[in-house]
């Protein structure tokens, strides 16, 4: 009976339903037979059933969690008694009141995290049953329960105070001030999400012409609650609408250099961290603005309007003095999308830290090491605001910053800074285009007469090793498959086309059909994980499963560089999300525009990942630069290949 | 990359009379190679040396035919005096020991083959301390040249023995890693590899020793077990077992084409395990009443499969679907850096098979010798390192050979 067991469970039909629906579709309503069917819970209060009912009864439950779904509902319910926006904000107020006890289990629960917390001291029933109820209940003049039987009813009054009692319990709730008083400083991260849903159902409630006067609402809200709670992060409060206001507003005023340079925003920062995001904001160069509708799942990663921050940075060239004007051309190409593809996109960063580095001279009463540092994290940042980092990169950049570190002090400058170049060049040449060579001899034993061979969107090894086997005279047929939006794999047929390769093309909807006439799948990867996941361009995991129930060999060309320690289980916990206009457009097609004007309404989240990850299991071969091994193998490498990161 | 071979000599005098030793002069060693290209491949291109040598280890095997044959073997080299070729490593004797004789690494090699204990890779890696012991070279590098060429004759030879060429390279990269070489002088070098590849024999037996020590503990009493083929391996954890008072019954399969399951039963008989022998296509039959797979194996790839005899893949299918376990007893120095993706990637090592009654010229028949198992129908692998998951062996793997 292990709670978070049981919490996880009931989370699990939600997230899925989630992922492509918004929270409140204003149409549901509340006899949808998906969430809590609370009837059925059986009346014993096992602290299992507290745990994770308890939150949705508080109205705590994050926003994207079934139990959220019935909550709306009830915000939805009461909505139009509520006649304006404001009073269903004050309801959400009213959630806010949460006795403290509550903070620890309430934020264990919140989605955003999507870890449930291993400890929740004050998760016992009693502590729970007591507390929660009591700010419910007093709302309504329910009969006092038992605390023990309460944990498990409250829910069901409160629904129904909810339904029924609608505007009237608000206004109890708020008639409360004590308890408002105990706001701890901070405010939790669950009650940033009621108040999110809060302002959200209101919205939707509220249909079109509620939304503005929402925004100013919003404020209202948020400037009483700061009230109570000075410490309170000032930027926790805000919602979704409001804060693209409010970084709009701030557009003007940047940070200055000298902290920009030292707290790069870290390479995987939790987007749906108001805070840290706010933070990150403030010392941000390009000013991306946020995307509206996100897709609930994905919350964490960022995701901004396309096409907005070209042209501001463009302007603000002469501004930005401390970076180097290679770092701001490599930018500024991955922004547009001109440099694609990981080993591309590495070693341009390379090619760009070079130059800096030609240029770079020690400021007076600096040292080299330290200052070099930290001027390459404040690129590296400036890297990651154009578009995230690959993990090629990533690893790139830890290698130039172990080379940095390991630099004898006695070295004058000029020294340094040639070595650094040398070493840069012998990365790019050792790990990256000698390793493809090297991958491209082992592949190539793998290519018999008479195969046919299957590749996914455009992959530079793969294509290496297409022509080279062509090269060799071996007869073989390829199939390039390609999908939308980014058509990548024209490109690769082009060039295969024009070496007399003789190609079939076909897009990944047709991948089940033209398998079974496939010998042999080969495919790129972003990176290859510890756990034998391969992380690559998203689709890819879809032709290895088609491939693994056809039987077909799938091998995975990765250089070794790529390679990473960590383990990933899914695509969600880290990926890109790209720009959601591709999807829902198709270029060149003008006819095609069923989803024009829709696609700012709250109800439509455009979902469009980068990156996918194809379990171990799909995989038979990773070739890398060390030969041809099984996934099972890649920690060894990883191993083997940190030893050299650190003494070569 | 593999020759495409055929015919199988042995299997015949072997069905004809088991107790019959072959005749010496039948085998290949006949007659001596009539020109280089010969010599340079298998006499017998055809046929798969490998596969034909442990038929005729599991033949009854006679001290005498042990003797003729390597005396078949010394004359054979005695003709060769005609030339060095690049298949050979050819050394002109200088003013001691060989007189202006030719050594041939390979055979060399087929003499230590011959010897039914002795591995393959053993025989390889005591054919190679030959070409060093014979070696005239003064320097380290030039012996690892010459020590290279040898290799590489030899493996070309017989291309169809996965543990020559794992015993090769083994070797090999053991003359140039281990450091402690470069910096004495060149003869305490020279003899300390020597002094290795010596001691190699030792070490494969001690191999089978430890491996039967380490799988004592997954032989139970009362279990069954079902082995295919005739392994040195699998006898000898199956002796231990037996040596240990552990009650077990045996199946054995018939192993068809050489019929090596019946010399394994005929081992199994005199130790007094209970043995039943199988017909090949009865496993599915009596897959109920097994509780674990034995098997040995040729080679051990780097997915962690097994390549083995034919129809190990359909018993490790057939006790797969079935939840049995599956056991594969091998020595480390079959490790082999392979990786067949299906088992089409391997070149074939085939073999003629008698069917008893004339097959007409148009029926085509399956020859291949062997079948590459997937890792992930293997439970456990014993061996000499541990008991290992198929997964470990890459990792092994990449420790020898990065």
């Amino acid at each position: 009976m292990d709670p978070r067991r049981t919490a996880r469970t009931v989370s699990d039909p939600k997230v899925r339903q989630v992922g492509f629906f918004t929270p409140a579709p204003p149409e549901r309503s509340i006899s949808d037979p998906p969430r809590f069917q609370d009837p059925i819970q059986p009346p014993s209060p096992s602290p299992t059933q507290v745990n994770d009912h308890s939150p949705s009864g508080n109205s705590l439950s994050p926003v994207m969690i079934p139990p959220a779904h019935h909550h709306s509902d009830n915000f939805l319910r009461m909505a139009p008694q509520a006649t304006s926006p404001t009073k269903a904000f004050s309801y959400s107020a009213k959630t806010v009141t949460i006795p403290p006890e509550n903070e620890d289990v309430a934020s264990s629960f919140s989605p955003g995290r999507k870890v449930v917390s291993a400890k929740s001291p004050s998760s016992f029933p009693g502590v729970k049953a007591s507390s929660v109820p009591a700010s419910e209940l007093t709302t309504v003049s329910v009969v006092n329960l038992p605390p023990g039987i309460s944990g498990n009813v409250y829910k069901l009054k409160g629904k129904l105070i909810a339904e029924k009692a609608g505007g009237a319990s608000v206004e109890v709730q708020n008639d409360r001030p004590v308890s408002a008083k105990t706001l701890k400083e901070k405010t939790s991260k669950a009650e940033r999400r009621a108040l999110q849903e809060a302002q959200r159902a209101a919205k939707a409630a509220a249909k079109a012409e509620a939304t503005k006067a929402s925004s100013a609402a919003s404020k209202v809200v948020t400037s009483a609650n700061t009230k109570p709670s000075k410490a309170a992060k000032p930027s926790s409060q805000k919602n979704d609408g409001s804060q693209v206001a409010a970084s709009e507003k701030k557009g003007g005023d940047r940070a200055p250099e000298k902290d920009r340079k030292k707290d790069a925003p870290h390479p995987r920062m939790q987007y749906d961290d108001k805070s840290r995001v706010e933070k990150a904001k403030k010392r941000a160069v390009v000013k991306q603005t946020e995307a509206r509708n996100r897709v609930e799942l994905f919350r964490h990663l960022p995701q901004y309007e396309h096409g907005t921050q070209l042209h501001d940075l463009e302007t603000k060239f002469f501004e930005l003095d401390p970076m180097h004007p290679a770092m701001y051309k490599v930018g500024l190409q991955y922004l547009s999308g001109d440099i694609r593809g990981g080993n591309a996109r590495c070693i341009a960063m390379l090619q760009a830290f070079k130059e800096a580095i030609k240029d770079y001279s020690t400021p007076p009463e600096k040292t080299l090491i330290r200052d070099l540092t930290a001027r390459i994290s404040s690129y590296v940042s400036f890297l990651i605001e154009c578009r995230p980092l690959s993990i090629s990169m990533g690893n790139a950049i830890k290698f130039l910053k172990n080379r940095i570190a390991k630099l004898p002090l006695a070295l004058s400058e000029s020294e340094a800074k040639s070595t650094l170049m040398l070493d840069i060049d012998r990365f790019i040449n050792e790990k990256i285009i000698l390793s493809e060579k090297v991958i491209v001899k082992h592949a190539v034993t793998k290519i018999r007469d008479g195969d046919v061979l299957l590749t996914y969107g455009a992959s530079s090894v793969v294509e290496m090793i297409l022509l080279h086997a062509h090269e060799l005279g071996k007869h073989f047929r390829v199939v390039v498959v390609d999908s939308r939006p980014k058509l990548e794999g024209q490109l690769l047929l082009r060039r295969l086309v024009r070496k007399g390769l003789s190609c079939t093309y076909t897009h990944v909807n047709a991948v089940s059909c033209i398998m079974q006439d496939v010998t042999r799948v080969f495919l790129g990867a972003s990176s290859v994980l510890s756990n034998g996941t391969v992380y690559s361009r998203v689709g890819t995991a879809c032709v290895a499963m088609v491939a693994h129930a056809f039987r077909v060999p799938v091998l995975v060309c990765c250089e070794a560089y790529k390679f990473h320690e960590r383990v990933q289980l899914d695509s969600i916990c880290f990926n890109e999300l790209g720009n959601p206009d591709a999807i829902s457009k198709v270029q060149g097609r003008e006819e095609i525009n069923y989803l024009d004007g829709l696609v700012n309404q709250e109800n439509l989240q455009l979902l469009n990942l980068i990156y996918d990850a194809t379990p171990s299991d799909y995989v038979s071969m990773v070739i890398t630069d060390y030969g041809m091994i099984p996934p099972t193998s890649v920690p060894v490498i990883v191993r083997e290949y940190r030893r050299d990161h650190l003494w070569s | 990359m593999w020759w495409r071979s055929a015919s199988f000599i042995l299997d015949r005098q072997q069905e004809q009379n088991t107790s019959f030793p072959p005749n010496p002069e039948s085998l290949l060693l006949s007659s001596p190679p009539p020109s280089m290209a010969d010599s340079l491949q298998n006499p017998k291109p055809d046929i798969s040396a490998y596969y034909q040598t442990r038929a005729a280890h599991h033949a009854v095997v006679t001290s005498d035919w042990l003797a003729q044959a390597q005396a078949a073997v010394s004359l054979q080299t005695n003709d060769d005096v005609s030339s060095g070729s690049d298949g050979r490593v050819a050394l002109t004797g200088g003013g001691t020991g060989v007189d202006n004789k030719t050594f041939s690494v390979i055979d060399e090699f087929n003499s230590w083959r011959k010897q039914p204990d002795l591995a393959e890779a053993v025989a390889a890696i005591r054919a190679l301390a030959a070409v060093i012991r014979a070696s005239q070279a003064t320097t380290m590098m030039e012996l690892e040249i010459e020590l290279k060429k040898a290799s590489d004759s030899l493996k070309a030879w017989d291309a169809t023995s996965i543990s020559l060429t794992a015993g090769c390279d083994l070797f090999m990269r053991y003359v140039t890693r281990t450091s402690a070489l470069e910096y004495e002088d060149f003869n305490s070098a020279r003899y300390r590899l020597i002094e290795r590849a010596e001691k190699f024999g030792e070490i494969s037996y001690k191999a089978r020793r430890i491996i039967a020590m380490l799988s004592q503990d997954f032989i139970f009493d009362g279990c069954t077990i079902l082995v295919h083929g005739f392994s040195r391996v699998v006898l000898e954890v199956l002796k231990t077992a037996a040596q240990n008072k552990k009650h077990f019954r045996v199946f054995c399969t018939e192993g068809r084409p050489d019929r090596t399951g019946l010399r394994l039963s005929n081992e199994l008989a005199k130790l007094d395990v209970p043995v039943k022998l199988l017909i090949d296509s009865a496993v599915a039959y009596t897959m109920d009443e097994v509780d674990m797979v034995l098997v040995g194996a040729d080679g051990v790839v780097e997915s962690g499969g097994i390549i083995n005899m034919m129809g190990t893949y359909q018993i490790a299918l057939v006790s797969h679907s079935m939840n049995k376990p599956v056991y594969v007893a091998a020595e480390s120095y079959k490790f082999a850096r392979l990786y067949p993706l299906d088992q089409k990637d391997m070149g074939p090592a085939l073999r003629t098979i008698d069917f008893g009654v004339p097959i007409p010229s148009k029926v085509e028949v399956e020859k291949s010798a062997r079948d590459y198992t997937p890792p992930q129908y293997l439970t456990l692998l014993f061996t000499d390192l541990g008991v290992l998951t198929p997964s470990v062996v890459s990792d092994e793997l990449i420790q020898l050979y990065l």
